[in-house]
């Protein structure tokens, strides 16, 4: 589905991602970790396509595309998702009715009808459901005086909504109480099935506890230094970062 | 979800729709004013004496007065001897029915949207259909009249109900109000009339439709609405113009008279031709709108969504002098490219426990320059009254501007008033977040654009909510990257 080869990329002439390879195929979940800095969330940002960022060199290919050229919204509406780690609030447009232009817009992108207003509320209501979405939230203008817990929330819903293939997931558990954090990995594994694919970016283990993942990367340093499985996570955990931090000094 | 519609998907790429000419023979004035063309006009209009009378005074007064120039803005001193002050289409038979409007003039309505044969109309609206300088033709006549509404062109109204013309007309604006209102006052070739008699509730929306068509036309229409005791009336006018190339005014006066517990509710949807992206061209929209709730109990509402327009230049105002009376005004202007407005509203409270309520949206883009202009002003026996004024300002990119000018005078211990202000910039944040979601980004700016408005757009009889929120979008095409 994705393959990252050699992805350098840099922010007003500072080097942040120093070449990450990445291969993630679908139906896999694939954890990021890493120390502040490392550069996780420009990675995220640079495959939703912030232009803040340069990409300076290598290649993304999703599903074969050159998803560097392509636009966000373009990135978007091929299945790309990123659950945002501060998602932004938008004084008056209801989370109703930004979705319905969001998921019409990735429809006539693909060559279809606008949803019908009945399906669409029927779409709704099933994916409120299945993600624990408090209906109240949906009425009310997008994220404006949304708890921590509750945009988070919002944006699983969201994704549930638009059906994505790569889902990326920016410290999604950052601010969360446990409760909230249960309830949103809930709603993640809910949607987990062989077609699509997450990249879950997180500081801590915690989350992974709730959203198992296939794979653990450690990015430090803007590179991938450190792969391994689930075990990988619980002994960052225990060890803190300096351990992979020395054996990366002592390798160079 | 009903009041949900969202049409900003549905908004095309595209620019001022509305800019296409109707060739049509028209019956023109010689270019400029003087005393010769006041007469014209009145004798086009086969006016009585009293009204020609009244022109002329308003003409003379004109003459001794100087054109304005303290605004935020500045516009080149207008060569009033350039303009045609009156153009009308050619038309000898007096018309009984739609039949015998000529097709050019039904089509150039049609491609606007306003259909005038009543039948087609889907929904219950009433329209005055204004060309140039002549009332076209008023639908929904028959059914109004029987409930004892009067609808109809001004000039009509002079001659078939000068008792009510008469009491009326320059109540509220006289004559010797300001330098546009003596000026319309002087040369206004038509508009709307409306009376509501006493205790009816207008059974149908109803619309002016004004549209600009020939070269180097002023259009002064006059629209005068009277509603009578409890009773009420929901009005809507809309414009449109064609592009070209030179600068066109248009000056019009609208009074409105609120007697007692009646209600007026006054909508406008203004997009007259905004000029090209470099500035060039477009309509200078000077107007001069007020509303005086006479009686206790009555209710002005203003609600106006201002798209289009070189400049825009009004404050639509209530005069509060029944007591318990409630003005209301509620305002989204948009400026793009290198529009400018100087919009806002005046609310002079006269009536004991009066009240107000002031909710302004401006949103600047481009070259663009936006003021809010607004005067509370509290009389010394207007006690208990309350004023509370909203004033939000959104600027998109880097080169526009947001100017906020209210003036507050309280005479009276017992008052209340309230000023809320507010800028904000359409965040990189929230555009991103929009595209991220498959929204791009000019449909992003709609939807946040129709977010900020909507408190005012909420305001708007459905059928031209839907309307305004789609000029919004439309207007501010282009307005970033």
């Amino acid at each position: 589905m994705l393959s990252i080869k050699n992805l350098k990329a840099e922010i007003e002439g500072k080097n942040i991602l120093n070449g990450i390879n990445l291969e993630v195929k679908a139906g896999e979940v694939h954890a990021i970790m890493g120390p502040n800095g490392a550069g996780k969330s420009t990675l995220s940002s640079v495959l939703a396509g912030r232009t803040e960022y340069q990409v300076t060199d290598g290649s993304v290919s999703y599903f074969g595309k050159n998803l560097l050229e392509m636009s966000p919204e373009d990135r978007a509406r091929e299945g790309v998702f990123l659950a945002f780690q501060y998602p932004v609030e938008i004084p008056g447009v209801s989370t109703v009715n930004f979705l319905r232009t969001a998921v019409n817009e990735k429809r006539k992108y693909l060559g279809l009808e606008p949803m019908e207003a009945t399906d669409f509320l029927k779409m709704m209501r099933e994916k409120m459901e299945l993600v624990e979405m408090d209906k109240s939230l949906t009425s009310r203008s997008l994220n404006e005086g949304f708890s921590g817990g509750e945009k988070k929330r919002n944006e699983v819903f969201q994704m549930a909504m638009l059906e994505p293939k790569l889902t990326i997931l920016d410290e999604t558990d950052s601010g969360l109480d446990i409760d909230a954090l249960r309830l949103v990995s809930n709603g993640v594994n809910k949607l987990r099935n062989k077609d699509n694919a997450f990249i879950v970016i997180t500081h801590y283990q915690r989350l992974l506890d709730y959203i198992v993942p296939d794979f653990v990367h450690v990015l430090y340093k803007g590179r991938i230094v450190k792969s391994g499985d689930k075990e990988l996570a619980k002994e960052l955990e225990v060890k803190g970062y300096d351990w992979i931090k020395q054996e990366v000094e002592a390798a160079q | 979800m009903t009041e949900e519609v969202n049409i900003i998907d549905k908004v095309t790429q595209q620019e001022y729709k509305y800019g296409f000419t109707t060739d049509i023979e028209m019956d023109t004035a010689p270019k400029g004013l003087s005393e010769d063309i006041v007469r014209f006009i009145s004798a086009k209009k086969k006016e009585p004496e009293w009204m020609l009378e009244w022109r002329l005074k308003a003409y003379r007064h004109w003459l001794k007065l100087e054109e304005p120039h303290w605004q935020n803005f500045s516009y080149p001193k207008l060569n009033y001897q350039d303009i045609i002050f009156y153009a009308a289409p050619k038309e000898k038979i007096k018309l009984d029915s739609l039949d015998q409007v000529d097709p050019e003039l039904l089509k150039t309505f049609e491609k606007l949207g306003i259909s005038l044969t009543e039948q087609k109309r889907l929904t219950g609206v009433a329209v005055d259909a204004v060309f140039d300088s002549v009332s076209i033709a008023t639908t929904f006549k028959e059914q109004l009249k029987e409930k004892g509404v009067i609808f109809c062109a001004i000039s009509e109204a002079v001659h078939e109900h000068p008792e009510l013309i008469k009491k009326y007309l320059g109540s509220v604006v006289p004559y010797t109000d300001n330098y546009f209102a003596a000026l319309n006052a002087a040369v206004f070739s038509d508009g709307s009339f409306v009376y509501i008699p006493k205790g009816v509730r207008c059974p149908m929306e109803l619309s002016t439709y004004f549209r600009i068509n020939a070269e180097n036309t002023g259009q002064f229409e006059r629209t005068l609405i009277v509603a009578d005791d409890a009773s009420y009336v929901s009005y809507l006018e809309g414009c449109t113009a064609p592009m070209r190339d030179e600068n066109q005014l248009h000056a019009a006066v609208v009074e409105l008279v609120a007697h007692e517990k009646s209600e007026i509710k006054y909508s406008t949807v203004q997009n007259w031709y905004p000029g090209d992206k470099e500035g060039k061209g477009g309509i200078y929209n000077f107007v001069t709108k007020r509303g005086s709730c006479e009686g206790a109990y009555s209710k002005i509402s203003w609600t106006q969504v201002e798209t289009g327009s070189a400049i825009t230049w009004k404050y639509p105002s209530c005069i509060l002098k029944g007591d318990h009376s409630v003005g209301e005004f509620f305002s989204v202007a948009v400026t793009n490219n290198y529009q400018v407005a100087d919009t806002g509203t005046k609310m002079i409270h006269i009536g004991k426990n009066s009240k107000s309520r002031v909710v302004s949206k401006g949103i600047s883009a481009g070259h663009a320059h936006n003021s809010y202009r607004g005067l509370v002003k509290v009389n010394k026996n207007a006690e208990n009254s309350r004023n509370h004024t909203q004033c939000d300002s959104m600027l998109i990119g880097n080169r526009s501007g947001a100017h906020t000018f209210p003036y507050i005078e309280i005479n009276n211990k017992s008052s209340q008033v309230e000023h809320e202000a507010s800028t904000s910039k359409i965040g990189e944040d929230q555009i991103f977040y929009c595209n991220q979601r498959g929204i791009g980004t000019e449909e992003a700016i709609g939807l946040i654009v129709n977010g900020f408005c909507k408190e005012v757009l909420n305001q708007l009889p459905m059928e031209f909510a839907v309307e305004a929120q789609k000029l919004l979008a439309v207007s501010l095409e282009g307005s970033v990257g």
